[in-house]
């Protein structure tokens, strides 16, 4: 077949910019996002350098004498050092301040613990954050994946029996504040039925190691707080997803894939899902940017020794080093978290990468 | 506009949300009365013969370790926690407004910054942010606890506040008025505000019941006003007498069904909104399409029975 | 002002290039049998009658325009027709009998199951949607879509065989072929709807429905647009149905047109027929209000009224409330459609029995545009 309606050049020219334009068009989107959360780190920095120095009094002299009065002995010089650099020096301006505060982090010196004295408070941070990654990041990523799934269910047979039950129902779990369910539980699974242990993330008399018997006492102490999160994190996927998917449905685009003769599931995942999950997916990104803050309330319900449980501590604790540590951590870990997601939201979806 | 209403008031999930919101608000108005002209009902006796007791005739919903009443303080608490919503609410809704409406109606730099300030706060993570300046800050009343929580949760409010009023200030009638030299302040609250009170009006629900949440959620951290009585500062006070560990889920049962049933409510009433404001989401029911299909299998069997099919029929000429 | 014989003298010797070719065509029987079809939209309270007693054939290699107004039926005919409609929509009457090519047994579409329809999609059945931006998916690239579409139609072709096919095809259309790589948004509004043209005949279908293809582009990509349509179709030998509000346009594409008003078919004949002797004072109305392509200008009529509110229909004849002609019994009597030839018209003015008297087209030619007695060149006439 011969084309001799070939559209004219002008016009082509005009919609199909060259392969470089949209190479830069493609990554300015990421250099922008790249560009915001350098930003925001920088504003996180600058909050955890001026809160303490906000506060009335004087936290730096209040830390040293506790620390004396807990250790029953004299601090330290650099220990003494590196507290004021952290929560403020009163024979220093705000710029030196400043200065002395981002070498501090530079040598990634957060302070010493004052309740584990003397701990350095990196040490127990590190400690805590592989924890709370597993517990956390695996079940917000399983309750994604639940709840998105039977929300394309639910969605695409809007107005079923099986719609009509789940989105009412799970309407109802996502507003039940999770502290809350996860008290239950407790109750019900560890103290009235037995099934599992009330608290901790391991059995404190095994080794710690790969061994089986240590990893098997993971799981068995993970169970109960990986289910409670699964359990009130899929409702509000499931609802969102839901919605979606009966707006998406009805797009020109399915249609068109059903006219096409793609097999359902195909027309389902390919066209109906995949463009569907895509406001979800945002959301996901945050929530994935949330894991670290997030573990706050399960891990302090289960006592698991993450990093949740370790802000909480040292809330409760007055610990105020730990706090800011934790804080800064947990502050640059969201915001990672959250690039990494824009990253990934790129791929997925083509137009993003022209806009703003 | 009144058909909106009677719209919105015919479906059975506005009906049943609002109820439920209108039943809490006004125990929270009318619940101190309440524990005061029942007696046996105050929320802070002691009652020392019956200390950790389950339900029972003399107390419906148990006593707590220190032998006060589940079901006072419960009554007394939604006047607590709907108190920190409803501030919260405030707070972060006008913040909100006060961000994202110039956003989205001025944009270019106005809008980077605010945008900016706006996407800040949310990725920064907020639960430990107030978790910290909670911590610094010695002593909170609900008062505090209630500002704390508007001035950190403003931020997705704002961002749908700036879509909407970009999209309204990009109308022909705002642009015409801008062309005419008409006041910005006056094109802000008088012609584009109108427009978005359909979205205040959610998000302000939505502020209202994440107050209520945090609230809760904060006070089991352990940041609470240990004087008053909300539900978080039941759950918290029953978590620190190990209430779980003791059997005693009177305790912390009630409280958190409340915020609950009040959270659903206010999931329903914005189903209801959303359906009637995005017809897609309507759907309609199985049931009736497969009536409709039955009726017409039935009609189309009975014209076939008769060698009709429709009441004409062209001749192809071919 | 102009009389209608210079406007048609005009036209013979100018328009309708395709039309020899159809005659040729019309022999070889039909492709689709439309029968007594209706679609009713479920609510709670009266269903709303969208589709009624829709009856037409359409043959091999012909172009069917079908016209109307918005709120016509003709949205829902188009995917009534496909079996591409969704509830609230359910077809309550009527069947819609495919004969394929190869001479296999006929289907009626209304009944065959799911699988059947699968397999017949694509392969004889395509549709062209109104808006190619929305029709295609956003996310994925061009090659993509042909690619799934053609490998599930032939299991056998490889993945890389199937986006070669689908450059080819974006050739056809004068799409360079390099674009199998874009995504649709990286495309002019011209070349997406180009790019779902070649698509819907990426499996060589028997008949293609095209719903308003060219309402989005400027008037230059439409007849681009048309004129590669016909050209294919030439080439390939599809029927195609073609919906539109653009009565004109169907004029210079169309071997026939369907007028529909109110759900219902009112009036099916030639282009030619339609255009020259409109025996339905609607197709009467709707082309007089659009100026004529390669004539003479004309006064321009309009019709008054609005389209009937198909929850509460009009009794009788649907378009009686807006109608000129009306008589006795039009808000009693629902026409059918009857044929005289190949010409079929819904109208009681063409009813021996309504009028009394025998239909004479000239008389009621009159009768139906009392606005043009009145004028100046009625009287002449």
């Amino acid at each position: 077949m011969t084309t001799t309606e070939t559209p004219a050049p002008a016009r082509t020219a005009a919609a199909d910019p060259p392969a470089a334009v949209r190479a830069v068009r493609r990554w300015g989107f990421l250099l922008r996002r790249l560009g915001f959360y350098a930003a925001a780190a920088a504003a996180a920095i600058v909050l955890n350098f001026l809160l303490p120095r906000l506060m009335p009094g004087d936290p730096s002299s209040a830390i040293v004498e506790e620390l004396q009065r807990v250790s029953g002995q004299q601090v330290p010089p650099e220990t003494l050092e590196s507290i004021r650099a952290i929560f403020g020096d009163p024979d220093q301006n705000l710029g030196e301040q400043f200065l002395g505060y981002l070498g501090q982090l530079a040598r990634f010196d957060l302070g010493v613990s004052v309740v584990n004295f003397p701990v350095p408070v990196s040490e127990l941070v590190l400690e805590a954050l592989p924890w709370t990654l597993l517990l956390v990041g695996t079940t917000t990523v399983l309750a994604f994946v639940l709840g998105t799934g039977l929300g394309v269910i639910a969605g695409w047979k809007a107005g079923s029996r099986l719609d009509s039950i789940l989105t009412p129902v799970t309407a109802f779990l996502s507003s039940v504040p999770y502290f809350w369910v996860a008290l239950l539980a407790l109750w019900v699974f560890g103290f009235v039925l037995g099934w599992f242990p009330l608290s901790g993330g391991y059995d404190a008399n095994l080794t710690e190691g790969f061994n089986l018997p240590f990893l098997a006492s993971v799981l068995h102490y993970g169970a109960l707080p990986a289910a409670t999160i699964v359990f009130s994190a899929f409702g509000g996927w499931l609802l969102g997803m839901r919605n979606m998917t009966v707006t998406t449905v009805r797009e020109d685009y399915v249609l068109l894939a059903q006219a096409k003769g793609l097999s359902r599931g195909r027309v389902v995942l390919r066209y109906a899902a995949r463009n569907a999950m895509l406001p979800s997916f945002t959301g996901f990104a945050m929530a994935l940017g949330g894991v670290i803050g997030g573990a706050l309330l399960t891990e302090t319900v289960f006592s698991y020794p993450g990093i949740g449980y370790l802000l909480f501590e040292s809330l409760t604790k007055r610990d105020y080093p730990m706090m800011q540590g934790v804080f800064l951590i947990v502050t640059l870990a969201t915001l990672l978290a959250n690039l990494l997601a824009d990253s990934l939201y790129v791929v997925l979806d083509p137009r993003i990468r022209e806009q703003g | 506009m009144s058909a909106v209403r009677s719209g919105l008031l015919r479906g059975w999930k506005v009906r049943v949300g609002l109820s439920v919101i209108v039943f809490f608000v006004l125990l929270a108005l009318l619940g101190p009365w309440l524990t005061a002209a029942v007696p046996g009902l105050d929320p802070r006796a002691n009652d020392l013969t019956a200390i950790g007791q389950p339900p029972s005739a003399q107390h419906w919903l148990g006593t707590t370790q220190f032998g006060q009443d589940v079901l006072a303080q419960t009554i007394e608490g939604a006047r607590g926690s709907l108190f920190v919503g409803f501030l919260s609410a405030v707070i972060g809704t006008a913040l909100a407004i006060l961000v994202g409406l110039p956003a989205g109606y001025f944009g270019g730099r106005t809008d980077s910054w605010l945008n900016f300030l706006s996407n800040l706060f949310i990725v920064m993570p907020v639960l430990p942010l107030i978790l910290i300046v909670a911590g610094y800050m010695q002593g909170t009343g609900l008062w505090v606890i209630a500002l704390i929580i508007g001035f950190f949760g403003w931020s997705g409010g704002a961002r749908t506040i700036r879509a909407q009023a970009m999209s309204v200030s990009n109308r022909d009638f705002v642009l015409a008025m801008r062309t005419l030299g008409e006041p910005h302040h006056r094109l802000l609250f008088h012609e584009v505000l109108p427009h978005l009170t359909g979205w205040i009006a959610a998000m302000f629900l939505q502020g209202v019941i994440g107050g209520v949440m945090a609230e809760a959620g904060l006070a089991f951290l352990g940041i609470s006003d240990s004087g008053a009585i909300s539900w978080g500062t039941m759950i918290q006070a029953a978590q620190q007498q190990s209430a779980v560990l003791r059997g005693m889920w009177w305790w912390f049962v009630p409280p958190g069904l409340c915020i609950a049933l009040v959270a659903t409510a206010a999931t329903l009433v914005n189903f209801g909104v959303d359906e009637l404001s995005n017809p897609k989401l309507r759907t309609v029911r199985r049931s009736v399409v497969r009536r409709t299909r039955d009726r017409a299998g039935r009609a189309s069997r009975a014209d076939r029975a008769d060698g009709v099919v429709g009441e004409t029929r062209v001749g192809s000429d071919a | 002002m102009v009389t209608r014989t210079v406007h048609e003298s005009d036209r013979t010797d100018t328009d309708l290039t395709d039309t020899d070719l159809t005659g040729a065509r019309s022999a070889s029987g039909a492709v689709l049998e439309v029968t007594g079809l209706a679609v009713e939209y479920v609510t709670d309270g009266d269903p709303v009658r969208a589709c009624a007693d829709v009856t037409f054939t359409l043959r091999r290699g012909e172009i069917l325009g079908v016209a109307g107004e918005s709120g016509s039926g003709k949205s829902t005919l188009i995917t009534a027709l496909t079996r591409l409609q969704r509830p609230p929509a359910v077809t309550t009457a009527g069947s819609i009998v495919f004969h394929p090519r190869d001479g296999g047994p006929a289907v009626d579409l209304v009944t065959a199951s799911p699988r059947t329809l699968r397999a017949l999609r694509w392969t004889s059945l395509s549709i062209v949607l109104q808006s190619a931006m929305d029709a295609l998916n956003p996310v994925m690239r061009l090659g993509a879509q042909f690619a799934d579409v053609l490998r599930t139609h032939d299991r056998s072709l490889s993945r890389d065989a199937a986006w070669t096919r689908a450059a080819e095809l974006l050739a056809t259309v004068g799409i360079s072929g390099d674009r199998v790589r874009s995504y649709p948004h990286e495309l002019s509004g011209g070349m997406r709807q180009r790019a779902s043209i070649a698509l819907a005949l990426a499996c060589r279908p028997e008949l293609v429905v095209m719903d308003e293809p060219t309402t989005a582009v400027d008037v230059v990509m439409q007849r681009q647009i048309l004129a590669q349509v016909l050209r294919l179709r030439r080439t390939l030998g599809f029927a195609v149905v073609f919906v539109t509000h653009d009565l004109s346009l169907l004029l210079e594409l169309a071997d026939r047109i369907a007028i529909m008003y109110a759900g219902r078919v009112v009036e099916l004949g030639t282009a030619q027929e339609i255009y020259d002797e409109p025996r339905h004072p609607y197709t009467r109305g709707l082309r007089d209000s659009f100026p004529p392509l390669r004539a003479p200008l004309r006064r321009l009529t309009g019709i008054p009224g609005t389209p009937p509110d198909l929850r509460r229909p009009p009794s009788g004849c649907p378009f009686h409330p807006r109608c000129a002609a009306r008589f006795d019994g039009c808000d009693t009597h629902l026409p059918g459609l009857v044929a005289a030839g190949g010409h079929a018209v819904a109208c009681r003015l063409h009813d021996p029995a309504a009028t009394g008297r025998p239909a004479d087209t000239g008389q009621q030619d009159r009768a139906a545009r009392p606005d043009r007695t009145a004028g100046p060149e009625g009287g002449a006439r």
